[in-house]
C-alpha cells in the first residue's frame, strides 16, 4: 500500500485520463442516441435497422474495433480518438435500444393530453415524452458507464494512457501490487459513476419519489 | 435472422463507403504527432526494461542539469519509435548502435565496436544524429537451459546448429524478420528451428517460456538478471550474427545542443555493461523499485 | 494503401493460411479456448443460477455480484491470474472462465425468476417434486434468457480470448499483437476483422441454436433483451 502512496502524482494523472477517455464516449453516444432512439421509436423499418446495425456493433470485439478504425476513418493509431470513437458506439448501440423502448412505452393517453393541451412535438418530447423516459435510459447509461470505465484499460495494448498502463507495466515487471491496484482503482470509479449517475437520476425524477 | 442479415449488409456497405471516402493510408506510418517545444526534450524508449531505464538515466542527467525534459516511455518496437522521432513527437531515445545500423541498412555486415559505429554515423536519416557511443553493450543472444547445453556440448551457436531442428524457438515478433534474428541465424550458422513463438522482447513471456521448456532456446538480452538468475547459457557467436551493440543516444540534431551533447556523452562515458547488469539486477529487485529511482541513485553515485 | 487493399492483400496471400501461425491453426485455437471456457462456465454458472433462482435465496447477491464484475476489466483480470498462476495455457482459460461464468448465472437466474407464480404453482399443485418443477417447468421456461446469458458470455470469451494474447496464448490475437510489434498493419487489420466476424458468426449460431432449441410460445414480446 505505500507504493499507492508514493505514486499518487502518477494515479492521479492516470484517472484523469481514464475519466476523460470514458465520460467523452458516454456524452457523445447519449447525445448521438437520442434522436437515434427516437428514430426508431417512430418508425418499423427504422427500428429494424437501428436495432439490428447496434446489436451487430455491440458483438465486435472491443480490441478489434479499437485497430480498425484508424484505417477505416484514418487517424494515427496511437491517437487516443481510437478508444474513444469504439466506446461510444458501443454506448450508443446500449442505449438506442433503451431509448427506443423507453419512448415507446410512455402511455398514448399521455401524449394525447400533452398534445391537447397545446405542446408543439418538439417541446412536447422535451418536457414530457424524454423526462418520463429517463429512468430507463438514466439505467442504460449506468451499464455503459461501468463498461467504458472497464474497456478503455484495453487502450494501454495500444499504447494508451489510462489505469490499463498499470496492468501491462506490473505484468512486464511481475509487479503484481501494480496489477491489483489498478483493477481496485477500476473498480472504484466505476462505483462512483454508478452512483453519481443513479443519484442524478433521482434528481432528475422527483415525482417518482413524491407521495411516499 | 432477417434483421441480423440486414444488420450486417448494412454495416458492411456503410464501411465500405467510409472506406472509399476516408483517408486511409496506413496507421501506423509516420505522421504528423505532436511536436515538443523548442526547448524542451522528449525522451522516448522502447517497451522493454532497460531501455526505460537508459532513457530515465538521459532524462535524469538532463534534468540534473536545468533542461526541460518531458518522457514518453514504452513506446514499442524500433518499428514503432523511430516514425515517431522522425516526425518530432519523440526527440530523444537510447539505442543500440548495431541493431539500429541493420535497421537503417540491412545490407551491412560490420560487427566490431568502432566500425558499427562509424558505419552507423553515416547512415542516420537526415534530421537525426547518433552522440557519443558508450562502452556499454546489450545484446540479443540465444540462450539455452544448462541441461540443453551440456546434452548437445554446445557453448556456441554453431555447435547448437545441427539440432535447431529438433528445437522450438521463443523471441520476441521482431525477431522472426529481423536481419539478424532468425534470417541471421539461418544465413550464418544454417541454423533452422522447428518453430517460431512469438513471446515478448526479453519479457515475463520469454523467461516464463523456456523455464517450462515451451521453447528450449530463446532471445534474451545479454545483460537480462534472469540468465544468472536461473543459471543459463549464452550461446557464443564466432561468426558475428549479432554485431556489437553499443548503448548511444539516438537524437533529434535541432535538439542536440551544446549543453545536451555534453551531459549526454558524460553519462555514455560512465555507462559500462557491468553498471547496466547491476542495475538491471537492482530493477528486478523484489522491492520492485521505479527505474527513475534507480536511475537517479546511479546518477547521484557516479557524480551526474 | 486504403483499408480493403490491406485486408485482401494479407488475406489474400496462401502463406497466411499455413502452419502453425496461419489462419486455421490460430482460428482452432481461439475456438478452442473458447469452446472449453464456455462449457466449464455454463457447468458451473447454469447449475448456480438455477438453484439460487429457484429458491429465491442469494439473488440480490448474485445480480449485484453479476453487475459488480462488469466492471472488472479484463485486461487486469488476466494479467492478474497469469501472474499468480503463472504462464501457461490454463491460467488464462481460467481468466475466461472467471468471466463468462457470470452472465450464465446471471442469464439463468433471470429467466427462472422471470416466470409466472401462477405456473410453478399449478405445477406444485399437479405434485411434481420441486426438483421435477425445476427441470420440467421452470428451466423450459427459462430458455431465452439462459440462452441469452450464454449467448452474452460467448461473445464476451471470444472477446477476451483475443486480448489474451497479450499473456502469450495463441487465437487470432496473435495477429493483432505481432502485427504491431512489426508495425505490420495489413497484419493486424485482418487480424481485427477475423475476430469481428468469428464473433457474428458465433452470435449468429447462438440466435439459430435458440430458435431450434426453445419453444415457440416462450418467444414472444414476453423475453425482453435476448432477440437481436
Amino acid at each position: 500500500m505505500t507504493w499507492v502512496f508514493d505514486h499518487l502524482g502518477l494515479l492521479g494523472g492516470l484517472t484523469g485520463t481514464h475519466v476523460y477517455l470514458a465520460l467523452v464516449p458516454l456524452v457523445v453516444g447519449l447525445v448521438l442516441a437520442i434522436p437515434l432512439g427516437w428514430l426508431a421509436s417512430r418508425s418499423r423499418p427504422a427500428r429494424a435497422v437501428l436495432l439490428s446495425v447496434s446489436g451487430l456493433l455491440y458483438t465486435i470485439p472491443s480490441l478489434a474495433l479499437i485497430v480498425v478504425l484508424p484505417g477505416i476513418i484514418g487517424t494515427k493509431i496511437l491517437d487516443s480518438v481510437n478508444v474513444i470513437i469504439p466506446l461510444t458506439i458501443y454506448t450508443v448501440a446500449l442505449l438506442v435500444r433503451s431509448i427506443a423502448d423507453a419512448l415507446t412505452s410512455v402511455p398514448a393517453t399521455v401524449v394525447a393530453a400533452a398534445t391537447a393541451i397545446g405542446y408543439r412535438p418538439l417541446r412536447r418530447f422535451a418536457s414530457v415524452e424524454f423526462p418520463l423516459a429517463v429512468p430507463v435510459v438514466i439505467a442504460g447509461l449506468r451499464v455503459a458507464a461501468v463498461s467504458n470505465i472497464s474497456l478503455v484499460s484495453i487502450g494501454a495494448l495500444i499504447g494508451i494512457s489510462g489505469y490499463g498502463v498499470l496492468f501491462t507495466d506490473g505484468f512486464q515487471l511481475g509487479f503484481m501490487t501494480e496489477i491489483v491496484v489498478g483493477v481496485v482503482a477500476t473498480l472504484l470509479l466505476a462505483l462512483v459513476a454508478d452512483a453519481l449517475l443513479l443519484l442524478i437520476g433521482r434528481l432528475l425524477t422527483p415525482w417518482t419519489r413524491a407521495g411516499r | 435472422m432477417k434483421r441480423t442479415v440486414t444488420g450486417m449488409l448494412t454495416v458492411l456497405v456503410a464501411s465500405l463507403g467510409l472506406t472509399a471516402c476516408g483517408s486511409g493510408g496506413n496507421p501506423l506510418s509516420p505522421g504528423t504527432g505532436g511536436q515538443s517545444l523548442t526547448d524542451t526534450i522528449t525522451v522516448g524508449s522502447a517497451n522493454f526494461a532497460e531501455s526505460k531505464l537508459i532513457a530515465e538515466i538521459y532524462a535524469a542527467a538532463l534534468g540534473n542539469k536545468g533542461i526541460k525534459v518531458t518522457k514518453r516511455l514504452g513506446i514499442g518496437s524500433r518499428e514503432t519509435y523511430l516514425p515517431a522521432l522522425k516526425d518530432s513527437s519523440v526527440d530523444l531515445v537510447p539505442e543500440y548502435a548495431g541493431v539500429l545500423l541493420q535497421y537503417l541498412d540491412k545490407t551491412v555486415d560490420k560487427t566490431s565496436a568502432d566500425d558499427v559505429y562509424s558505419a552507423l554515423r553515416a547512415k542516420v536519416p537526415a534530421g537525426l544524429s547518433v552522440l557519443d557511443k558508450s562502452p556499454a553493450e546489450d545484446k540479443d543472444s540465444i540462450v539455452v537451459t544448462k541441461q540443453l547445453a551440456e546434452k548437445y556440448n554446445a557453448k556456441s551457436i554453431a555447435d547448437l546448429a545441427p539440432h535447431c531442428g529438433e528445437l522450438i524457438f521463443g523471441g520476441p515478433p521482431e525477431f522472426k524478420t529481423r536481419p539478424d534474428g532468425i534470417p541471421g541465424l539461418d544465413k550464418h550458422y544454417g541454423c533452422r528451428f522447428a518453430d517460431y513463438k512469438a513471446l515478448d522482447a526479453g519479457g515475463p513471456l520469454t523467461v516464463a517460456a523456456l523455464r517450462q521448456n515451451s521453447v528450449q532456446a530463446v532471445d534474451l538480452f545479454t545483460t537480462d538478471s534472469s540468465i544468472k538468475t536461473n543459471d543459463w547459457v549464452v550461446l557464443t557467436d564466432p561468426k558475428g550474427n549479432f554485431a556489437a551493440q553499443n548503448v548511444v543516444p539516438l537524437i533529434n540534431t535541432k535538439k542536440a545542443t551544446e549543453a545536451v551533447t555534453k551531459v549526454l556523452n558524460a553519462v555514455s562515458a560512465k555507462l559500462d555493461t557491468a553498471t547496466l547488469v547491476d542495475l538491471n539486477t537492482r530493477l528486478a529487485g523484489d522491492d520492485h523499485p521505479d527505474a527513475s529511482t534507480v536511475a537517479s541513485q546511479w546518477l547521484a553515485s557516479v557524480g551526474l | 494503401m486504403d483499408f480493403v487493399s490491406f485486408l485482401t492483400s494479407w488475406l489474400f496471400d496462401g502463406t497466411h493460411w499455413t502452419g502453425s501461425d496461419g489462419v486455421p491453426a490460430r482460428l482452432s485455437e481461439h475456438l478452442g479456448y473458447t469452446a472449453v471456457a464456455l462449457a466449464i462456465a455454463v457447468a458451473v454458472g447454469f447449475p448456480l443460477g438455477a438453484a439460487i433462482g429457484h429458491t429465491g435465496r442469494g439473488g440480490l447477491i448474485l445480480v449485484g455480484a453479476a453487475n459488480g464484475l462488469r466492471a472488472l476489466p479484463t485486461l487486469g483480470v488476466l494479467t492478474i491470474v497469469v501472474g499468480i498462476a503463472g504462464i501457461g495455457l490454463v491460467p488464462p482459460i481460467t481468466a475466461l472462465i472467471v468471466l463468462a461464468i457470470p452472465p450464465v448465472m446471471a442469464g439463468t437466474y433471470a429467466g427462472i425468476r422471470a416466470i409466472e407464480p401462477i405456473t410453478v404453482d399449478a405445477a406444485r399443485g399437479v405434485g411434481m417434486r420441486e426438483w421435477e418443477v425445476l427441470l420440467r417447468v421452470e428451466i423450459p421456461n427459462a430458455l431465452p434468457l439462459i440462452f441469452g446469458g450464454v449467448r452474452s458470455a460467448a461473445l464476451q470469451v471470444v472477446s477476451t480470448a483475443t486480448i489474451a494474447a497479450f499473456v502469450g496464448v495463441g487465437g487470432l490475437g496473435r495477429y493483432v499483437f505481432d502485427g504491431l510489434a512489426v508495425q505490420d498493419y495489413a497484419q493486424v487489420a485482418s487480424g481485427a476483422v477475423l475476430v469481428a466476424a468469428l464473433a457474428i458468426i458465433v452470435d449468429v449460431l447462438f440466435i439459430g441454436l435458440q430458435r431450434l432449441v426453445v419453444s415457440p410460445g416462450l418467444t414472444s414480446a414476453k423475453s425482453k433483451g435476448t432477440s437481436s
